[in-house]
């Protein structure tokens, strides 16, 4: 029995136990009909109470099954004749266990190995026999629990206050993950960063102005492994470049929506511009390389400056802030309407036009939730990829001339770990640093940002 | 909707006799504001049913009636607040000193720094103190330098009572304030800019007794100076502070006369069963 036919088995038994807890909670429910039922709560809650109490336990059992099984699995296979004539070399062993075990469970046709061929057959007789054991135990535990749950049905039984708390344990679990996935990728870039820092010299790598990672030091011990030059590139597009286009943008658009458009404009413009918010980034990266940035070389040539890139910064940046601006635009839309309609027709009331007030009276009370989303923006520019991959270029220059080429962080991770790597050497771990400087950078902006946001809307509540 | 046989010219109201359901005087000087047969509609929804009243220059003006009965709305009529509701239409005629004030040429900037509002809620702006009154002065220029602007605000705030209680701290943020000060403060900020009337929406409806005794004062003070009207649903406030009152009922003016008739002799049986607490 395979383990999708074991669940479907199970989910299958469950409905029953459903029906029959409901059945039974069903014919305690005394009186004429329209009189108050005996029963604590409603037979559904029963009918699941029994239903959760036959398939849960079961399930946690399989889940757990799965994990310890293939161990039990070997070590059933090693007790085999077979297994004597395996080599006593520890990697040359694994290496024959693993090619036998995805021969017996169907992953693969043919064995490389002819020692794996005989180690096959003990393989499919351990996996068919521990499946065996799992299926059964899950299936004696549905029985079980199932039974159970039913003999606990008595009119007084709490099963609608037994199935909320089933149902927030599964909402907090479903929360959880997400946290809980975001610190194991961060504790895996925090390993494999020190591991690259074993290798190189944090101080050489976050303060080095040379980026030209070798993978074997050069001759005077140098490694190239200088990210100066990708945090200013990154800096430069994501931060300054971007945020020169978009912000301006971003908050004119905002005001005109919140202050000037009619409503019926203002209720498609709003939702389009959110819209806009979701074109994939790789469509704004096409944009760049293929019509920006030839445009602007060719531009900046024609204005004397002999030595554009066809990679410009400036192209990037630029289509980096055009993506960014439905972005400011939102959020500094939520604050100016957030600022109280009392603060604008005080402002009315005095005479101001509705530019004086917009620019006297809206703009600085919005000003912290202005911040807070540029800082948001800030933070999506930086960690952006797609766009500065097909249009930033390689070359670490250190320049604050935009019509040349510079790289980010996000470029150097994608070249860094493009092709085959070994993943040992200082060169393929110089990505996962470069992901951690990233990861906090952009944590750090995320957390100021939000805190701005919050304290000031407190201001206004 | 309109209707251009109600139409009266401004100065017609000197002669209407009939001041018992419209609000026309019928002594003194010439009114500094006039409505003839007001109609406010919000969409189809008429909030102001032919409203005709004279405010004075020397007497403050107090609008009572319960709640939803149009004095609010009636009042943002006045310095064309409504012009901020998309929705909002008003028909007849309001004038400033025998001026249209819905009249095309008529600038609503200009107006609103000659008939200055105070709101329900205290709004200083998130600016500081000095920065609150001299938002006036500034865009409308009414100040050549530094120092001039440094009198306006020190004059302002002496005349709202606020001088003492923050002229060293005039550089914190308005919105540090208690509640009652803040209020003083939107009426010092109002009166910065000279106005002829100032309007006043409810000014207490936010603040403790203390303060809006000081606000109460503070009007008595202002009379005089300025043409006062003040919308209340205090009947208590209104007889304390004004000298004329107004009775508004389901967007009609029901009844407008001397402050101290309307309280003890009402005309209609409508403003007796609402000052004797009947309903409201």
């Amino acid at each position: 029995m395979t383990g999708a036919t074991l669940l479907f088995l199970i989910i299958g038994l469950g409905l029953v136990a459903w029906f029959f807890g409901r059945l039974k909670a069903a014919g305690m429910q005394s009186g004429g009909k329209h009189s108050r039922s005996a029963l604590h709560s409603l037979p559904n809650y029963h009918g699941w109470y029994v239903a959760l109490w036959a398939i849960l336990p079961a399930a946690i059992f399989l889940a757990v099954w799965s994990f310890a099984s293939p161990a039990l699995i070997t070590d059933a296979a090693l007790t085999s004749p077979a297994a004597a004539q395996l080599p006593q070399d520890a990697f040359a062993r694994a290496a024959i266990l693993s090619e036998a075990r995805a021969i017996a469970s169907g992953n693969q046709v043919n064995a490389f190995n002819p020692l794996s061929q005989s180690m096959v057959e003990p393989y499919r007789d351990a996996i068919a026999y521990y499946q065996m054991i799992g299926a059964v135990a899950a299936l004696l535990m549905v029985f079980a629990c199932g039974v159970y749950a039913w003999l606990q049905i008595k009119p007084d039984l709490r099963a609608r206050t037994k199935i909320e708390r089933v149902t927030m344990l599964v909402l907090l679990l479903a929360s959880l993950i997400a946290i809980v996935t975001t610190v194991g990728i961060f504790l895996s870039l925090v390993f494999e960063t020190a591991r690259f820092f074993s290798m190189v010299s944090p101080i050489d790598f976050l303060f080095g102005t040379e980026w030209n990672p070798k993978a074997v030091a050069g001759p005077r011990g140098e490694t190239g492994f200088g990210a100066i030059p990708l945090f200013w590139g990154t800096v430069f597009i994501g931060a300054i470049i971007a945020m020169i286009v978009a912000i301006p943008l971003g908050l004119m658009s905002a005001i005109y929506l919140t202050q000037y458009a009619p409503a019926k404009f203002r209720s498609w413009m709003k939702p389009i511009l959110e819209v806009l918010a979701g074109v994939p980034t790789v469509v704004y990266g096409y944009f760049a390389a293929l019509t920006v940035a030839p445009a602007l070389r060719d531009f900046a040539v024609s204005i004397g400056i002999s030595n554009a890139s066809s990679e410009s910064a400036l192209a990037a940046g630029a289509v980096m802030g055009i993506m960014i601006i439905p972005f400011v635009s939102s959020m500094a839309d939520d604050s100016i309407a957030a600022v109280p309609s009392a603060m604008r027709d005080g402002s009315l009331a005095m005479g101001a036009t509705q530019s004086e007030t917009i620019k006297k009276v809206l703009i600085p009370a919005a000003l912290p939730g202005v911040v807070g989303g540029v800082l948001l923006a800030v933070s999506r520019a930086i960690g952006e990829t797609m766009i500065v991959v097909m249009a930033a270029g390689l070359a670490a220059n250190m320049t604050a001339n935009p019509f040349s080429s510079v790289t980010t962080v996000t470029t150097q991770i994608v070249q860094l770990l493009t092709g085959d790597q070994e993943f040992d050497s200082p060169k393929t771990l110089a990505a996962f640093a470069l992901g951690l400087v990233l990861f906090i950078v952009t944590l750090l902006l995320n957390l100021i940002a939000l805190r701005v946001v919050k304290k000031y809307r407190e201001a206004y509540e | 909707m309109h209707d251009d046989q109600k139409t009266l010219e401004p100065n017609e109201s000197v002669h209407m006799t009939d001041s018992a359901t419209t609000g026309v005087n019928t002594e003194g000087g010439p009114p500094k504001m006039t409505a003839r047969h007001v109609d406010v509609f919000y969409g189809d929804k008429q909030a102001i049913n032919d409203v005709s009243i004279d405010v004075n220059m020397d007497s403050v003006t107090a609008f009572i009636g319960p709640s939803g009965c149009g004095k609010s709305t009636f009042l943002r009529c006045m310095n064309r607040m409504n012009d901020t509701i998309p929705i909002a239409r008003v028909t007849g005629d309001i004038t400033l000193e025998g001026e249209d004030i819905y009249a095309p040429k008529m600038d609503v900037v200009q107006l609103r720094a000659r008939v200055g509002m105070v709101f329900q809620k205290p709004n200083p702006f998130p600016k500081s103190i000095y920065d609150n009154i001299a938002y006036g002065p500034r865009i409308h220029g009414l100040a050549t330098g530094k120092e001039e602007l440094d009198e306006i605000v020190e004059s302002s705030l002496q005349r709202a009572g606020l001088w003492g209680e923050v002229k060293d701290r005039l550089q914190d943020s308005g919105t540090a304030l208690s509640g009652g000060q803040q209020q003083r403060l939107c009426i010092a900020r109002a009166i910065a800019v000279d106005p002829e009337v100032i309007l006043m929406d409810e000014p207490c409806s936010a603040l403790d007794p203390i303060a809006t005794a000081k606000i109460e004062e503070l009007i008595h003070e202002l009379r005089g100076k300025y043409a006062i009207v003040i919308v209340t649903h205090n009947m208590q406030q209104a007889a304390r502070v004004s000298q004329k009152t107004a009775f508004f009922h389901l967007g009609t003016l029901v009844e407008y006369g001397e402050t101290t008739d309307i309280f003890t002799n009402p005309r209609e049986e409508k403003t007796r069963d609402y000052i004797t607490g009947r309903y409201g």
